[in-house]
């Protein structure tokens, strides 16, 4: 059985858990063309090594990241989103685009 | 003859032939160096000596000759897709393969035995008509079938009413098939290097040089290597390649599972897979049965196999073939799959000019190599991107133009 340590429900089995996909930033929805969402949607730094992507402990929907080494199949760390979303995300559309 | 068995035994030179030529020194330039020696790489040297005249060729293998996801996928051969495109590609490579030992002069043990896709819901049904209509408007053996021709095709197939999953219906693919899969490398390989091109095994890419967009050189571990092309043939290590020449590809690698009994005697004739309870079984010809299919639910690139994986699979196999129960494990393992986001391959031109890919083999690389060889080898040649692989260009992810084959892998949709 192989562990991974929820930061909201500590080591549970990874069978309880979804992969979610490598974190990036999302670019700036005023400022990105079809070309750069394609970009952002598709396509994929795949590492081998260290990456860091996201995780939901599908029990209690709880989103986290994670820091894995693809290559030897570890977990370094994982932590809590607010680690890295510290300020509010504002999705509203610039006034006076597409209207 | 046990004479010339002992003669043969005691000889001092091994009296049989080399496959292919050993390794001799890299040249200093190459017209075309193609990136990994599988079934891939080795079927696009080949076509380019024998069709294109082009021999100065290398092919940079890091390991030895098929020995990647070459030698770990479960040899399946079949065309019963579902998108147009998708058939269309598959079909000729089933064609392909169907001639591929008398266009070598070389065994590679195809066998036509079918293949067997069971519904256990609705849902399935109605896909699979889908796909039957599909494949039969596109000339390829497709067909539903009812509980009754199951049982005849598979006499014995757990067809109880009581199982956790009952088996309602099938789509029966009479050209599936399967072969050798390491000897479809080597008799590319043999091909090729017959012909003047060189297959340089433990020759690792560690870097591609790119001026003005153009591949001017590759790097390896035994010196550098000018070339006026490059091809990268690498399925399971795409992404990490074409970022050497600067390239991000939509491919995240999952490890693909599978396993394999000891021997028994012949007794399953068709290859059977279930979508539903996420296993495919077939019976090798050496009487081994392969059962496969489960992935491993997060990237990776370790190839190591696991008891989740084992278990799913035992639990799945056994549904359907409850005499399995007594069966003996022989060895388990893990192949790398490119996972693209529609389940289609990414074949042709790149950012890069004079670079090629052939990538985003998920688990349909196999039954593709006849027909990725001959496509890719003439547009290598001719600079021109054939038709039938131009729906798979990497161009598509930008423009939303996505091949969603929801066909693609014998175990899962």
């Amino acid at each position: 059985m192989k562990l991974l340590t929820c930061p909201l429900n500590g080591p549970r089995n990874i069978s309880e858990f979804t992969y979610g996909g490598e974190y990036h930033p999302m670019p700036d929805p005023n400022k990105t063309d079809p070309r750069q969402w394609a970009e952002h949607v598709f396509f994929h730094d795949n590492e081998a090594g260290i990456v860091t992507e996201w995780w939901c402990h599908s029990a209690s929907s709880f989103w986290f990241l994670a820091e894995r080494n693809t290559i030897t199949d570890q977990v370094i760390r994982t932590f809590e989103a607010s680690e890295l979303f510290n300020q509010r995300v504002d999705f509203a559309a610039e006034s006076g685009d597409n209207s | 003859m046990p004479f010339g068995l002992l003669k043969y035994g005691l000889s001092r030179d091994y009296p049989a032939k080399h496959h292919f030529t050993p390794a001799t020194e890299l040249k200093k330039h190459y017209d075309v160096v193609i990136i990994g020696a599988g079934g891939h790489g080795t079927a696009i040297a080949y076509n380019l000596a024998k069709y294109h005249g082009i021999t100065n060729v290398a092919v940079l293998e890091k390991s030895y000759l098929g020995g990647g996801n070459t030698a770990r996928n479960t040899a399946v051969i079949r065309s019963n897709y579902l998108t147009e495109e998708g058939v269309e590609f598959y079909r000729e490579s089933v064609k392909l393969y169907n001639n591929l030992s008398n266009e070598f002069n070389y065994n590679v043990m195809m066998e036509n035995r079918g293949q067997l896709t069971l519904a256990h819901s609705d849902a399935a049904i109605r896909s699979f008509r889908w796909r039957a209509e599909v494949n039969q408007h596109m000339g390829v053996r497709s067909e539903l079938v009812d509980r009754q021709t199951i049982a005849e095709l598979v006499p014995n197939l757990n067809m109880s009413e009581d199982s956790r999953f009952p088996i309602m219906a099938g789509l029966w693919h009479a050209d599936g098939a399967t072969a050798r899969h390491d000897a479809v490398a080597w008799g590319y390989a043999k091909g090729a290097c017959e012909r003047g091109v060189e297959l340089h095994q433990l020759t690792e890419v560690e870097d591609i040089e790119v001026t003005q967009g153009r591949v001017t050189a590759v790097k390896t571990n035994r010196g550098r290597v000018e070339c006026a092309a490059v091809v990268q043939a690498v399925a399971g290590a795409s992404s990490v390649v074409a970022k050497k020449a600067g390239i991000r590809l939509p491919i995240h690698c999952y490890p693909l599972q599978a396993m394999v009994t000891q021997p028994y005697k012949p007794i399953l004739t068709p290859h059977v897979s279930s979508p539903h309870v996420h296993v495919y079984v077939h019976q090798t010809s050496r009487g081994e049965f392969v059962i496969g299919g489960g992935s491993d639910p997060y990237p990776l690139y370790h190839t190591r196999a696991t008891l989740d994986q084992r278990e799913s699979l035992s639990a799945a196999a056994l549904e359907l073939f409850p005499f399995l129960s007594q069966a003996r494990m022989l060895r388990q393992w893990a192949g790398t799959t490119d996972m693209t986001p529609d389940y289609s391959p990414i074949m042709g031109l790149s950012p890069v000019e004079n670079y090629y890919l052939d990538a985003g083999w998920g688990t349909w690389g196999f039954k593709a190599t006849p027909i990725c060889g001959v496509t890719m080898a003439e547009l290598v040649a001719t600079k021109k991107v054939p038709d039938i692989i131009k729906p798979f260009e990497l161009e598509r992810f930008y423009n939303y133009e996505q091949i969603n084959e929801a066909g693609a892998t014998a175990a899962s949709h």
